[in-house]
């Protein structure tokens, strides 16, 4: 009876902890996981290009987030930590370059492109709507035939007098 | 008669010219952009014959790793001397296995001082750098790549890799890969003297 008692007490103590809510693990130092990753998740390292940091399985990336949580620990910013990468590594470990220098092609570049586009588009409708409307213009009054039809005519009054000719 | 397409017409329904100009500038500019990119991308590593004075550096070294007291180290200043750069990281095991080599070739050409071993640690953090040098009793001056300025001079394509510079800053041997033994290191420096 007693060590079913005691079995009971396990259980219960087992359950207890089963149910309890589970958060993303930390370390020693009081920093949890996805707050690491909060800041690891707009880093890339160079060795593993196109990878983002949080994501990222190589033995660098390991020791990146590892450096992030000591940072954390230290009582670091996100701003400090990620200014910490980019003197250290480069700008190219920012998911969004610094928007100063050569960068800023990247910026003003693609809109510019996209706008210049709108504007040829837009001039291209503009024209293609004036010929047509051209067209209609030059066309005998009342009539809705359009400009290919009076030069049809013309060809056609040739082609009857050139036969009447050999005529 | 229909309407010709005159000179006139192209000129009344064509693009403005500060348009047409603008837009073939940023095509240039971005085509120019690319091929530069492209070619560097070709090009690979810096080959033996090349002058490092074109990318001479200035490195901060580790604390306990600095050069005749000096904590930082500046490729120019090495003119004179045989320089062994070798680039590495704590994370590549290529590097672990060549690690005792590069020290016991250090010992071999420290006494007369015509050899200077340098060690660039390649987008690596600062604990595990000092634990790794430590691990593998490493002596010669180190230091972090910062902003990895130095590795994209000489274009590395990976860790570790080895540049043999001579008295005059020329490079004149690259070891792509680890060494496979000290009389191997040895060897080229040898044939520098």
């Amino acid at each position: 009876m007693k060590k079913l008692n005691i079995l009971i007490l396990l259980f219960i103590i087992i359950s207890l902890f089963a149910v309890m809510p589970v958060s993303a693990q930390g370390g020693d130092d009081g920093v949890s996981d996805d707050e690491v990753n909060a800041i690891a998740r707009d880093l890339f390292c160079p060795v593993c290009e196109n990878t983002p940091l949080d994501v990222c399985e190589t033995q660098a990336c390991k020791q990146w987030r590892e450096l992030i949580r000591l940072k954390l620990s230290e009582g670091q910013t996100e701003a400090e930590i990620k200014q910490y990468f980019v003197d250290n590594y480069g700008a190219r470990v920012l998911d969004e370059p610094p928007k100063e220098g050569f960068n800023l092609l990247v910026y003003f570049v693609p809109p510019a492109i996209i706008l210049v586009g709108i504007i040829v588009l837009f001039r291209a409708f503009k024209e293609w709507q004036g010929d047509d409307q051209e067209e209609y213009e030059d066309s005998s009054e009342g009539s809705i035939e359009p400009k290919r039809a009076s030069a049809d005519d013309d060809y056609m009054a040739q082609f009857e007098e050139e036969l009447k000719k050999k005529k | 008669m229909t309407e010709e397409n005159t000179p006139e017409n192209s000129v009344r329904k064509g693009m403005p010219l500060w348009i047409q100009i603008t837009v073939w500038s940023v095509m240039i500019a971005l085509l120019v952009v690319v091929f530069v990119g492209l070619q560097r991308a070709r090009e690979g590593n810096v080959q033996a014959g090349a002058e490092t004075a074109n990318f001479d550096f200035t490195m901060p070294l580790f604390e306990g790793y600095d050069y005749e007291g000096a904590q930082e180290i500046s490729l120019t200043d090495l003119r004179g001397k045989i320089v062994v750069l070798n680039f590495w990281a704590t994370w590549c095991v290529p590097c672990q296995q060549e690690a005792d080599e590069l020290e016991e070739a250090w010992q071999h050409y420290k006494p007369d001082g015509e050899v200077i071993f340098v060690g660039v640690d390649y987008v690596d953090t600062e604990p595990e750098a000092l634990a790794y040098l430590a691990e593998y009793g490493i002596t010669y001056p180190n230091g972090p790549d910062m902003g990895t300025k130095i590795s994209q001079a000489f274009r590395i394509q990976g860790v570790p890799e080895t540049y043999f510079l001579d008295r005059n800053g020329v490079v004149q041997h690259v070891q792509l890969g680890p060494f496979s033994s000290t009389q191997q290191i040895i060897g080229i420096v040898d044939s520098l003297r």
